[in-house]
């Protein structure tokens, strides 16, 4: 065998490892079709993807560098009240919104990730609990400001681009969120298959051996945690933009819990799992919600339980798992 | 650079009431093959733990070169080039060999930190990984996940990321713990190839590897050491021979 031969094979099989593939472009393609289909469904359609963009946020920490994280609407808080506030003070231009959560979230990050990356396991939850927790009095304190239990009001988004105008059927909403989606999520792909990514995926695997390789690990989760900080914000700012509100519900504990479920739903450090497990929960929930508007939580625990149960590694986990099966029997 | 690639002074560390390294004072010089020997509990990992900065000595200066690493933390201590394995896998186990390998040599040329590009950019760095993988005969398993991987080849890859490093110091922790005999003599093969310029210690039970395999012999017992020297002055030590080795071992080596 020729050096040079030694030397290709093994690059081009990462090369195609990291192609992109026909069911991912059909992913894709799927998002465009509730403007043909449900068009009726518009307004849920655009908070799924703000949420399914919040989602991959914590994918990035929990499920590439096994960050475990109670207190991710923190940051997702922040990129709504920035982005907000920057309307109500009579600038509602929306991508400078974006741009300011995005800058006012990460800032946060980095500063909240000095205290985070100290900590490890049950720990680590209780201390993004408490951020989680503390950020929310504060701003509820903060009434004058953030307009407290009552909501932020008077946001008013202007049309994105300076052509498009938010409609009630949530078509420029839909549009608008799917758009940053993508392009946030062309982002964190190309991190999750880069140097630094295959770190993440390092430090999630065996953070005792990191050090051994001379890796500076605080250094990495800093990174990510203030990363997946900006995204949160980011996602944050979309549903204060295309709701034209915010409230204190947008940093709740019920925010970051909902969120952690739905990346467990869908499948841990996938990148697709989380987008699939918010439009799974989401859907769901909005089912559950229109049979039985007060005990639709009974059906949400009931699917919790089965997935869990069935599907140990999240629905895409399954779906890959079955995937292979197949490959194997043909 | 200094002659002497590691040299530790006055090193102490106890548990509690314990004394788990007692004075430790040891000069290694470049290039040399050392074995670490002594009975259970003698303190022989505390002393990797403690070189290695995965423990904080209570006293004592540790030399890296011309270097003091005593204040370092474990990362840096790789990067100026002491690097350790484990007496039980420390490695990637859903990270395939091949990955786990380019990560550690990522790590090294400091573009681990690098985001924004993707990984098949860096061929050079997967190429030197590939290389490593193959002087370890390793290249036909290099794209199996680790932990997929046969025993015998999991303790290859552990040294592997260890080479990725590119130490100058090579502190090896039972690199053959629980190795069928003879695979350890492949594997100790490896380690006797890796280049002169690589001070080796080896933390090793089998007498037969240590005497075919070290040019020197440290034996450590009670958090101390006890003597240093070759195979042959160990071998004939009455006090190495009264708390270590067996009569018959000892007949069988002079």
């Amino acid at each position: 065998m020729t050096s040079e031969a030694i030397a290709v094979r093994p690059l081009q099989y990462l090369q195609a490892q990291m192609r992109w593939r026909w069911s991912e472009a059909a992913f894709w393609l799927a998002t465009l079709l509730p403007f043909v289909l449900t068009p009726n469904y518009l307004v849920l359609a655009s908070q799924i993807a703000i949420t399914a963009l919040f989602v991959l946020s914590l994918d990035l920490i929990l499920g590439y560098a096994g960050i475990v994280s109670l207190g991710h609407a923190a940051y997702f808080g922040v990129g709504a009240y920035t982005a907000g506030l920057l309307s109500k003070w009579g600038f509602g231009e929306p991508l400078t919104g974006l741009l300011a959560a995005a800058i006012m979230a990460g800032l946060f990050g980095y500063l909240t990730s000095f205290i985070v990356v100290r900590f490890r396991h049950l720990a680590l939850i209780m201390i993004t609990l408490g951020i989680g927790l503390v950020l929310q009095e504060a701003a509820n304190s903060a009434s004058w400001i953030t307009g407290g239990f009552d909501g932020l009001q008077g946001i008013h988004t202007w049309p994105i681009l300076g052509k498009f105008r938010l409609d009630i059927y949530g078509y420029t909403a839909y549009g608008y969120s799917l758009a940053g989606l993508f392009v946030v999520f062309l982002v964190a792909r190309r991190i999750i298959h880069s140097p630094f990514g295959l770190a993440l995926r390092g430090i999630r695997e065996n953070g005792l051996r990191m050090p051994a390789i001379g890796a500076p690990v605080h250094a990495h989760i800093r990174t990510i945690y203030t990363i997946a900080a900006i995204i949160a914000g980011i996602a944050g700012a979309l549903l204060a933009e295309t709701t034209e509100t915010v409230s204190l519900e947008a940093l709740g504990f019920q925010r970051s819990a909902d969120v952690l479920v739905m990346l467990i739903l869908g499948g841990t450090g996938r990148l697709y799992g989380g987008l699939i497990g918010a439009a799974v929960y989401m859907v769901a929930r909005d089912q559950f919600s229109g049979l039985n508007p007060q005990y639709w939580y009974f059906w949400i625990g009931l699917l919790l339980i089965a997935v869990v149960t069935l599907l140990p590694n999240g629905i895409l986990g399954g779906l890959a798992h079955l995937a292979r099966r197949m490959k194997v029997t043909s | 650079m200094s002659a002497n690639a590691l040299a530790t002074h006055g090193l102490n560390k106890n548990f509690g009431s314990l004394v788990v390294a007692s004075d430790i004072a040891l000069v290694l010089p470049q290039g040399v093959r050392y074995a670490l020997i002594g009975p259970n509990g003698a303190g022989k990992t505390t002393l990797i733990n403690l070189m290695t900065g995965m423990l904080r000595p209570d006293g004592g200066r540790i030399v890296l070169g011309d270097d003091d690493i005593t204040a370092l933390p474990p990362e840096e201590r790789v990067r100026l080039g002491l690097v350790r394995t484990f007496q039980i896998n420390q490695l990637f186990p859903h990270l395939t060999a091949l990955e786990s390998v380019t990560l550690a040599v990522c790590e090294r040329r400091k573009v681990a930190r690098t985001w924004w590009r993707q990984l098949t950019a860096y061929g050079d760095e997967i190429d030197e990984a590939y290389d490593i993988l193959s002087a370890l005969s390793l290249a036909s398993v290099c794209h199996r996940l680790t932990r997929e991987l046969a025993y015998g080849q999991q303790r290859l890859v552990e040294i592997a990321l260890a080479l990725a490093a590119k130490p100058k110091v090579l502190l090896l922790d039972e690199p053959a713990a629980g190795v069928p005999r003879e695979e350890s003599r492949e594997l100790f093969a490896a380690i006797a190839g890796l280049s002169r310029d690589i001070t080796v210690l080896f933390i090793e039970h089998d007498m037969d590897l240590v005497f075919r395999f070290a040019s020197r012999v440290i034996v450590m017992v009670g958090g101390r050491v006890l003597v240093e020297g070759t195979p042959a002055e160990i071998a004939a030590d009455p006090r190495v021979r009264a708390v270590y080795l067996g009569k018959a071992r000892h007949e069988a080596v002079s």
